[in-house]
């Protein structure tokens, strides 16, 4: 037990150390933004103190049809409407929202 | 403070219809002199095109956290003694209801005002969205509501904590006394 425990210490610090230099998020994508991709969601890594734009120039890199909707979207970010200028933290939840059409 | 017991927010999974019935009966209340309603169906022309169905996607967590939020405003806003809000998801054929909101209040005014915010902020900021499927091709719809809104939603953030950021709240002195003595 002692040596599952030590090692799992081990582990966390390792991960701790990690995180200082890069954060990993999960992205969603809706509608049409899920459509280019191809994919619901996924998990993005970043470099710590990225903005979201900084993630949406990352995501429109890996899907470079997502150019189309770029210009029309709105980001959420933990379930709230963000700004471009927004730092993402370890497992924030992205979401990648085009154009609403509810009603 | 037990306005939360007072508003019904549902995001219907497909397959499920709007039960307009149920959500008449969860506002109603001898104390409510009036229901106002909105009913959203779906059209069978977009511009000379024939419509087949029309299919509802939703952020769901964010969409109940919006929805809430907004009755939460109007509330704020007017006196209204219960809401009920419903949207479909799914493919929902021509002639069906895809969203559902009643209102009941004391007075119809409030009842009628608050209706139509709620329907106008659902269409500008509730990331809700449709794809209309026509004979011969689809599209993904925009709503002009939130085109208008689209570059205010994410501004106000630091001052608030609902997940709609862009409400602008036009209110006298008057109404606000009335805020606390309505739950």
């Amino acid at each position: 037990m002692d040596v599952t425990e030590q090692a799992s210490s081990k582990e966390a610090t390792k991960i701790e150390n990690e995180e200082t230099s890069s954060v990993e998020i999960k992205v969603l994508f809706f509608a049409r933004a899920r459509e280019l991709t191809g994919v619901p969601d996924l998990t993005l890594k970043m470099p710590s103190g990225s903005t979201t734009q900084k993630c949406m120039d990352e995501l429109v890199i890996k899907f470079p049809k997502l150019e189309e909707v770029r210009g029309c979207v709105v980001l959420a970010l933990n379930e709230e409407y963000t700004t471009d200028s927004a730092i993402v933290k370890h497992r924030d939840e992205l979401a990648i929202i085009p154009p609403i059409s509810g009603g | 403070m037990t306005s939360e017991e007072k508003n019904l927010v549902e995001i219907l999974e497909e397959g499920h219809k709007v039960d307009v019935v149920k959500y008449m009966d969860y506002v109603s209340a001898p104390e409510a002199g009036a229901i106002a309603t909105f009913s959203g169906t779906t059209r069978n022309m977009f511009e000379g095109k024939t419509v087949l169905e029309l299919r509802y996607e939703a952020y769901v967590p964010m969409a109940t956290k919006c929805l809430t939020s907004i009755c939460n405003t109007a509330r704020s806003t007017w006196d209204i003694h219960k809401i009920a809000v419903a949207h479909r998801l799914g493919p929902v054929p021509v002639g069906e209801t895809s969203v559902f909101i009643a209102v009941s209040s004391v007075h119809r005014a409030d009842g009628l005002d608050a209706c139509k915010f709620l329907i106008d902020e659902l269409k500008a900021t509730v990331p809700i969205w449709k794809k209309e499927v026509y004979t011969n091709g689809e599209i993904w719809k925009e709503n002009s509501e939130f085109m208008e809104k689209r570059d205010s939603l994410g501004q106000k953030q630091e001052q608030r904590r609902s997940c709609c950021g862009s409400k602008v709240r036009v209110q006298e002195d008057e109404e606000h006394k009335d805020n606390n003595t309505s739950s």
